[in-house]
């Protein structure tokens, strides 16, 4: 599968080199040229020599997209730092280039929410991340038997 | 008219202080907290401290009941976001968006995000209509109403150089709507003859625009 994942911070890189390494052909973009060494942590290789690709360009420019493959990607992750951008590109990657798996990352619930129900596939790490707290608390709350 | 306009860069501050002038109910979203408190001073309550991408900011706003909203912060997607917003989930009737960087107006079309203002495709088509550098000019382009008026120069080779509006064969869906000669414009008849260096002005179907270049040789 070719996956296409923009915006390499934490998250992307990360994700890119996951897939990497379960045999995927993987992608990456992302405007900052440094965040190219965030997928080589923990390598022994290069990022390109492991066979990744990596793209310089603006998540919403057209040119740098379809450099980095976006025509033929069969999966797309929009992974940047701004909810809004990650919105955006998404629909981009499903109305224009027609991409079969559209992941998008966005941090703030009720935009998460709003969109999930517009029929995107959205990932919302601070709704997982209040899920995961709330259990630990009720774990511990059980522990001590408070109510 | 209730609107509510998010960014307050130069844009969007001078936007709101006229609509208020105009006797509009008008509220302003910024934000940058500094901006903020700077706009905040000279138009008070008006001014919303918030991120307008926050749908809670946009509610808090009165949304809902808002007739128009622009959006013209100096971030393209979140002018896209925010009139989405606007428009599907608020069922707001109006939007206006800035488009910052003209290639961008892409991506608006494809989500269906008009009208859209791009400052740097306004200087441009002023700049060809004050500096031709093509020999049409879009002067307008309605482009849901599939009609758009465009602006000829009559070259010293042109075939209808010399020939009389009747003696010309205009494509079908066009009207020659007057003729710009010596910085002097009038609508012309049938027997009006077309000199060179004249400007013509043309309204039609964009479609048709290639065959309109042809006859004039252009």
């Amino acid at each position: 599968m070719f996956v296409l994942i923009v915006g390499c911070g934490r998250v992307g890189s990360g994700l890119a080199r996951s897939m990497l390494s379960e045999g995927h052909t993987v992608s990456c973009l992302d405007q900052d040229p440094e965040s190219h060494a965030r997928l080589e942590l923990d390598m022994e290789q290069s990022w390109e020599e492991a066979g990744g690709t990596f793209t310089v360009g603006a998540a919403l420019e057209s040119g740098a997209l379809e450099v980095a493959g976006i025509e033929r990607a069969d999966a797309f992750v929009a992974a940047t730092n701004g909810d809004n951008t990650n919105i955006v590109i998404s629909q981009i990657a499903r109305k224009r280039y027609q991409v079969d798996t559209v992941i998008a990352r966005i941090l703030d619930p009720w935009r998460a929410e709003w969109y999930r129900e517009q029929g995107l596939e959205i990932i919302c790490p601070t709704r997982v991340a209040i899920e995961m707290l709330e259990d630990g608390l009720h774990r511990a709350a059980g522990k001590t038997g408070g109510s | 008219m209730y609107v509510v306009v998010i960014g307050a860069g130069k844009v969007g501050f001078n936007l709101t202080r006229e609509l208020v002038g105009q006797g509009h109910e008008v509220t302003l979203i910024e934000s940058n907290r500094h901006r903020y408190l700077g706009v905040e001073q000279l138009l008070e309550h008006r001014v919303l401290y918030g991120d307008g991408s926050e749908l809670w900011v946009l509610e808090r706003a009165g949304i809902e009941r808002a007739d128009l909203v622009i959006a013209v912060t100096g971030d393209d997607e979140d002018n896209i976001l925010i009139c989405q917003v606007a428009r599907d989930k608020y069922g707001v009737g109006r939007i206006i968006a800035r488009a910052n960087n003209p290639n961008n107006r892409q991506h608006f079309d494809l989500l269906g995000i008009k009208p859209v203002v791009s400052a740097t495709d306004a200087i441009l088509r002023l700049l060809e209509h004050e500096v031709p550098q093509r020999s049409l000019v879009r002067l307008l382009d309605l482009e849901a109403e599939e009609i758009e008026i465009v602006e000829m120069r009559v070259g010293e080779n042109s075939p209808v150089a010399g020939r009389t509006i009747a003696e010309i064969e205009i494509p079908d869906h066009t009207l020659l709507i007057s003729i710009i000669r010596s910085g002097h414009g009038f609508v012309p008849n049938a027997d009006s003859k077309l000199q060179v260096d004249d400007d013509v002005l043309a309204v039609l179907d964009p479609e048709r625009e290639e065959e309109l270049r042809r006859v004039f040789g252009a």
